[in-house]
């Protein structure tokens, strides 16, 4: 039986490697080396700290609204680590993590959030999508994406993130049954975080899972564990094979929790009390990891504070490089709106240009 | 302080639309809120802050997230004999309700000769100026004026905003109720407790002036009345116009505007190219052509997507252009 048999949405199985403890399941097997789970370990501190520097640029004005991934760095690193050279990523506007695995510069990252969008232009040979701000809407994308590589012959996938949230929305389901029905290589990968802005989970869907959703669409899907990296990458890696192979798409339902506000607009206190938040708190991927390698040899304090400090060091270096990009021409924001700007662009721009 | 026997509070735009939402649906049982946020949380503006604990979440409901599905739900509920005042988010995430707005919502009662309606409210704060991220800065008015049936009202101050909801809910017909986020918190007025309305589709002479008409709505009537300030140094004086309802649009009042002024100057932040600017120009040059001394001006926004914050203030219009604009008509 493969690992889509055995966790069977219906049968009610979250699938799990690495026990919030530290310990692996009976049975449970890595899918990383040692060094390659302390790299990736060191690739997601980093990831959380650059994180938390956004969220501390914000509150001093130095940052537009800001949505943080804390909490779900499992989620995004596993599910990026199985991807090849050529394959796409749509994100939506959290994936702070799946763009740095990508190999989107912080610096581009930062800029965006600062407000310029040349901060979404990806570098050449980087096949990730800026941000989706219209929640859900990019699965589709996804989808169609996967499918011109079919039609094309190219052996590439796809994926999407989304949350929770997005699973409500019309597009979520046109996405998953295109895909079902043309077979793309798609994975769709729900964080659910168990929020959308402050409306639980449970207030989404009627349904007990959402992985479970993929069968009404006639594919796989599977709920993993995800603050559990091993998981996450295990399940992503099947899903990725599969979708190479040409047996079609995924949907991956990640268990994770956003610790954080929805965004820096956000007043969490309103709708979620601490307390609530408390029992996530040992399920934190950081935590679990830390534990495991730990248990491996692989970790004391001293190398959590290497790791830190040159992670500082190195969003100190982003952020001063990012805040020194000056701000944008004024042509910048009429230049990209068409190949070739138009004349009512150009007479606009002028116009504007003399009242400066 | 009171008014008579009223009790008044300087409120800012929230608090007043939070106030005529809580009066409403004391009055009418009918009426139900609907969005995404909108129960525990009050809104992620704090709109709807308190209402679902004063009545329950029945009536102000937090929904799943998808906007069609709020909207095309809200039109059911309206024709089953309910008051819906669904919220949208963001202008931004509008553009998903426009099938059930266009095609059922705005049509309903001429397809039926009447058997049904769709007496809702659609909420949804617009525009830019907050330096938000992306899709969070549109104003999409004018392609919702443009949609047959529907009216599209937006609010300048508290105080307007308060007596426009209420003519809103109870109009027998669909209303989109535009509400300018710039200016939400940025305005305190006495907004009075209790009843009254202001109709739809007209406008109001926010001041007099006699020699040129601005007609502007939303967060642009702060900036027109700023321009007006500083153009009285030039000694002109500028007849200030909101609109409040630009579907049905009041042609009278800014005819007989321009009648006197016989110069004009619209301003909106949504693109130029089939802007609002357009219709009203159109309306003067139907109606009052031979009064006009000088070309009407628009001052608009341009036909890009509104910028992120570090370039966002070269796309707003503000007081500087809108000056601009005034001389040249005046000076034509």
């Amino acid at each position: 039986m493969g690992l889509m048999e055995d966790y069977h949405p219906l049968k009610g199985k979250m699938f799990q490697i690495l026990k919030p403890d530290g310990t692996l399941q009976p049975g449970g097997k890595p899918p990383l080396t040692d060094q390659e789970t302390l790299a990736l370990y060191q690739k997601m501190v980093f990831i959380r700290l650059a994180d938390q520097r956004a969220l501390s640029l914000q509150r001093q004005g130095r940052f537009g609204t800001y949505a943080p991934i804390w909490g779900q760095e499992a989620c995004q690193v596993g599910s990026t680590y199985p991807l090849q050279k050529g394959d796409w990523v749509f994100p939506a506007f959290r994936e702070i993590g799946a763009a740095l695995m990508m190999g989107i510069s912080l610096k581009n990252f930062y800029l965006y959030w600062m407000g310029n969008e040349m901060g979404s232009r990806a570098p050449e040979g980087i096949n990730m999508m800026p941000v989706s701000v219209p929640v859900g809407s990019q699965t589709l994308h996804a989808v169609g994406a996967a499918w011109a590589a079919k039609i094309k012959g190219d052996k590439i996938v796809t994926i999407a993130y989304f949350g929770d949230g997005a699973t409500s929305k019309g597009d979520f389901h046109e996405a998953m049954n295109f895909a079902g029905v043309f077979k793309t290589p798609t994975i769709f990968f729900c964080q659910n975080n168990q929020f959308a802005i402050s409306v639980p989970r449970s207030l989404q869907t009627a349904s007990k899972t959402i992985a479970q959703k993929a069968i009404a669409y006639g594919f796989d899907g599977i709920q993993v564990d995800g603050n559990d990296l091993f998981a996450v990458i295990m399940a992503t890696k099947e899903a990725v094979e599969k979708a190479r192979s040409g047996a079609g798409p995924t949907l991956i339902e990640g268990v994770t929790y956003r610790f954080g506000p929805h965004t820096t607009a956000d007043d969490p206190t309103k709708y979620r009390k601490e307390e609530e938040i408390e029992p996530w708190k040992p399920l934190d991927p950081l935590v679990r990891l830390r534990l495991y390698l730990k248990g491996r040899g692989l970790w004391n304090e001293e190398v959590e504070t290497r790791i830190t400090e040159e992670a500082q060091k190195e969003i100190d270096q982003t952020v001063k490089e990012a805040e020194a990009v000056p701000t944008p021409e004024v042509e910048e924001i009429f230049k990209y709106v068409f190949a070739e700007m138009t004349p009512p662009l150009k007479e606009q721009l002028e116009y504007l240009k003399s009242t400066l | 302080m009171a008014e008579g026997d009223r009790t008044m509070a300087k409120l800012n735009m929230v608090e007043a639309i939070n106030l005529a939402l809580r009066e409403e649906m004391e009055r009418d049982n009918r009426a139900v809120i609907l969005g995404e946020d909108v129960g525990k949380e009050g809104g992620v503006f704090r709109v709807t802050d308190g209402l679902q604990a004063k009545f329950g979440a029945d009536r102000v409901i937090d929904t799943p997230l998808a906007e069609a599905g709020i909207v095309g739900s809200a039109f059911g509920m309206a024709v089953y004999g309910l008051r819906p005042i669904a919220e949208i988010q963001f202008e931004g995430f509008l553009y998903p309700c426009l099938d059930q707005i266009n095609n059922h919502i705005g049509r309903i009662r001429n397809r039926s000769r009447g058997r049904f309606t769709c007496p809702l409210v659609i909420r949804l704060p617009y525009g830019g100026g907050i330096h938000a991220p992306e899709h969070h800065s549109d104003s999409p008015e004018a392609i919702l004026a443009h949609i047959p049936g529907i009216k599209v009202v937006i609010p300048s101050t508290p105080y307007e905003a308060k007596g426009l909801l209420f003519s809103a809910i109870r109009d027998p017909d669909p209303v989109i109720f535009f509400e300018p986020k710039r200016i939400y918190r940025a305005i305190r007025e006495e907004v009075p407790e209790g009843d009254y309305t202001i109709p739809l589709g007209k406008a109001r002479l926010v001041q007099e002036g006699k020699d040129v008409t601005m007609v502007v709505w939303g967060a642009m009537v702060r900036e027109a009345l700023n321009a007006a300030e500083q153009l009285k140094a030039d000694k002109i004086e500028a007849e200030i116009i909101d609109l409040r309802t630009i579907s049905p649009i009041d042609s009278e009042t800014i005819v007989t505007s321009i009648r006197k002024t016989g110069r004009g100057v619209i301003v909106h932040e949504a693109p130029k190219t089939c802007g609002l600017g357009a219709e009203i120009i159109a309306l003067i040059n139907e109606k009052a052509l031979l009064s006009l001394q000088a070309p009407i001006e628009r001052v608009t926004g341009f036909d890009i997507p509104v910028p992120l914050m570090k370039t966002e203030h070269y796309y707003l219009p503000n007081p500087k252009r809108i000056i601009l604009a005034v001389k040249r008509v005046m000076s034509f």
